[in-house]
């Protein structure tokens, strides 16, 4: 056997980003939904998500996030151990309702950005992350 | 009254004729032995414009053969549609000859037997030629180049990409966008933008700290064409950090950045741009999923997932072009550009048939001067070959088995791993390996040959990963290379199915056992994006193994089982 303690760092560094089997939507990020609704229904449009479709580094996804005369946006990981990972609150004298952030996923899984508009409704955008080991390109 | 889309359609059907026309007749004249360079770049000039491109040389200076895929299949949306038809399929699509020259240059069967009469396709010195020629005809003709340039061969690992530097400032491209160029380190990346007097473009090439626009790539340039004010904006290949190694160009960010594209889009037709061209390295689903959801877009050059297409595909009001790999091929591409639109156009794929176009003197020259320092160890006969080694195809490619092969006998190892690249070109039964051969199927900047433990688990779950990278029913989430390569062990799937269950009955082929998810198992590969892997060069292993063997014989690979295709 000739394996080194490099090597092993290296495996162990893809094992790390290996995480990778889809994560499903779990119950919190629902509930998280529904309690910041209070169970009202959510259009989808009129919010802009971005998101990679691949991430480059799980450990740091760039996502922005906005939507035209909320006055609040709540952003989830639905599949991270614990979905919530910001609430945007908008005064009237914000400039305008966007906002970015960069968070850290535990898989391929959806994110999630629901706003509060002016008039009470409430409206999604949905985003699927993959977090992959990738190496393999063409 | 007739609709532009009517209008691009009948334009489609005019080209597609006059293509038909070319290759039925090149059967024939191929037949006689008389097909000549003038007939390989016959065309009527048409329109105002002419784009000429060249995609993913991967540094091929020199004559090549090129076998195309067997299997390339399509998921989702794309299942059976171009490029995912391949051999007698693919031929009755364009109404090509069996044995003719289209048949070589663009299906894989008889491959070998073809190749004996055709000869050799590419030839940097073969496409100057060809450029010449169309810009003898439209002197103000677009030259653009959709990157994998500075990649792939002996010379340009010696040189990290300053042979095709040099080479490809006679060629004089207007514009360029990229992908393995950035695995030379962006240091170097830097220094070789800096030296080409060209517009270096990648609209979505962004600063990794501050996920801003990076500032030593612009997005677009404006080029003022026949009267017609020209946009091309440039894409370059959006999953450099996952495919690649990511340490190697930190301060990059990437990303297909579509809702950017659409901005950048806008923002040149707001200048008054009357095409608009993308130079895009995405690969050639990716590409049709983005001219449905981008509007304005005229042309899509596409490069990355080496297709050759005889036709554009039209996406709503967008043609795509698709140029094939290695040199091998060149598009040119006509438009009638008025009153602020595409109106028209007229295409044609142009093989370079290398010994039917004589090569450019001042191109020859170059090249050799490139080759001179290395040409002694370049050309050193390392064995032969008794079956015909080439690498495309979704799951294995005999030079692959032949790498595995090595890997497992040279590293001590159980299974062998190699990377589903698509680089590479072919080498034919009865001929010499040389060092240069190997290296252009193995010259990376991260070649080393890593040996290593993993669970039965890890293993699958590679293997998942990988499959999903090609056979994600969604074009955004493939990053355009094949499966990777396996050696010493066997496996089924089934492309339809999700993430996690596509990959089955792993067996280890050396005792015919299932592969046991808690057993470990040594694994020999090459090519990790991991910084810091370590172990012996990939070519040196291949070397080593092929002089041991003298004359190397790969038999069929059978071990891969592929069902839902």
């Amino acid at each position: 056997m000739d394996f080194t303690r490099r090597e092993t760092l290296a495996l162990g560094a893809g094992a790390v980003a290996l995480t990778v089997l889809p994560f499903r939507v779990n119950a919190a990020a629902e509930d998280a939904i529904a309690a910041f609704t209070g169970g009202a229904a959510v259009a989808d449009g009129g919010v802009n998500l971005t998101a990679p479709e691949i991430a480059e580094n799980g450990n740091t996804v760039p996502i922005s996030v906005s939507a035209e005369g909320a006055t609040v946006i709540m952003l989830l990981a639905a599949g991270n151990p614990t979905p919530g990972v910001a609430t945007y609150n908008f005064g009237e004298l914000a400039g305008s309702a966007s906002a970015s952030t960069r968070i850290r996923l535990a898989g391929t899984q959806d994110v999630v950005a629901v706003a509060k508009m002016a008039d009470g409704s409430f409206a999604q955008a949905r985003s699927t992350v993959k977090v992959t080991i990738g190496g393999c390109g063409g | 009254m007739i609709s532009r889309r009517d209008f691009l359609q009948v334009s489609m059907a005019a080209s597609a004729m006059l293509g038909a026309s070319g290759f039925s007749n090149w059967s024939k004249l191929a037949a006689q032995q008389a097909l000549t360079q003038d007939q390989l770049l016959e065309f009527d000039t048409f329109g105002n414009v002419s784009l000429i491109h060249v995609t993913d040389i991967h540094a091929q200076l020199k004559p090549i053969y090129f076998r195309e895929p067997e299997v390339n299949i399509g998921v989702g949306e794309n299942r059976g549609a171009v490029p995912h038809v391949t051999g007698a399929d693919f031929r009755k699509l364009y109404g090509i000859a069996d044995g003719s020259p289209s048949a070589y240059a663009l299906s894989y069967n008889d491959f070998s037997a073809l190749a004996q009469t055709y000869g050799r396709v590419g030839g940097l010195d073969r496409v100057a030629t060809v450029v010449n020629a169309i810009r003898a005809a439209r002197p103000d003709a677009l030259l653009l180049d959709g990157g994998d340039t500075w990649h792939g061969s002996y010379t340009c690992y010696h040189s990290q990409g300053q042979d095709m530097v040099n080479t490809m400032q006679l060629l004089k491209p207007e514009a360029m966008t990229f992908h393995w160029e950035f695995t030379l380190g962006q240091e170097r990346v830097r220094e070789l933008v800096e030296q080409s007097p060209f517009a270096m473009l990648g609209q979505n090439i962004f600063n990794a700290e501050w996920d801003e626009p990076a500032e030593e790539f612009k997005p677009y340039e404006f080029f003022e064409r026949g009267g017609a004010k020209i946009a091309v904006i440039g894409q370059a290949f959006p999953y450099m950090p996952i495919a690649n190694p990511g340490w190697m160009f930190p301060d990059f960010s990437f990303g297909i950045r579509d809702q950017r594209m659409q901005e950048m889009v806008d923002e040149v037709r707001a200048a008054g741009a009357d095409l608009v061209v993308v130079l895009s390295h995405n690969g050639f689903d990716v590409d049709k999923k983005m001219a449905g959801r981008v509007t304005g877009i005229d042309v899509i050059l596409s490069g990355h997932t080496h297709d050759a297409l005889p036709e554009p595909v039209l996406v709503g009001e967008t043609i795509i072009v698709a140029s094939g790999s290695n040199g091998k091929f060149v598009s040119r591409v006509d438009l009638d550009v008025r009153d602020g639109r595409m109106m028209g156009f007229r295409h044609k794929l142009i093989p370079i048939f290398s010994d039917v176009i004589t090569p450019d003197a001042e191109m020859a020259a170059a090249i050799e001067a490139e080759r001179a320092p290395y040409k002694t160890a370049m050309e050193e006969v390392i064995g032969q070959t008794d079956s015909l080694l080439y690498r495309r195809g979704n799951f294995n490619g005999s030079w692959d088995d032949l790498i595995c092969d090595a890997l497992i006998s040279e590293r001590d190892a159980d299974i062998a791993m190699s990377p589903g690249v698509r680089w590479g070109p072919s080498v034919l039964p009865g001929q010499d390996i040389t060092r240069e051969d190997i290296w252009n199927a193995t010259s990376m900047t991260y070649g080393k040959a890593y040996r290593t433990e993993m669970t039965g688990e890890f293993i699958h779950v590679i293997m998942e990963d990988v499959a999903d990278n090609l056979f994600n029913p969604d074009p955004y989430y493939q990053q355009g290379g094949d499966m990777v390569r396996v050696g010493g062990m066997g496996y089924r799937i089934d492309v339809n199915k999700k993430q996690g269950e596509r990959i089955t009955n792993l067996t280890l082929l050396r005792t015919g056992e299932q592969i046991d998810p808690a057993k470990t198992y040594v694994v020999a590969g090459w090519a990790s994006v991991n910084e810091g892997t370590e172990g012996p060069q990939i070519w040196d292993v291949v070397e080593n193994h092929i002089r041991q063997k003298g004359t190397v014989t790969v038999a069929p690979n059978t071990s891969v089982e592929v069902v839902g295709a």
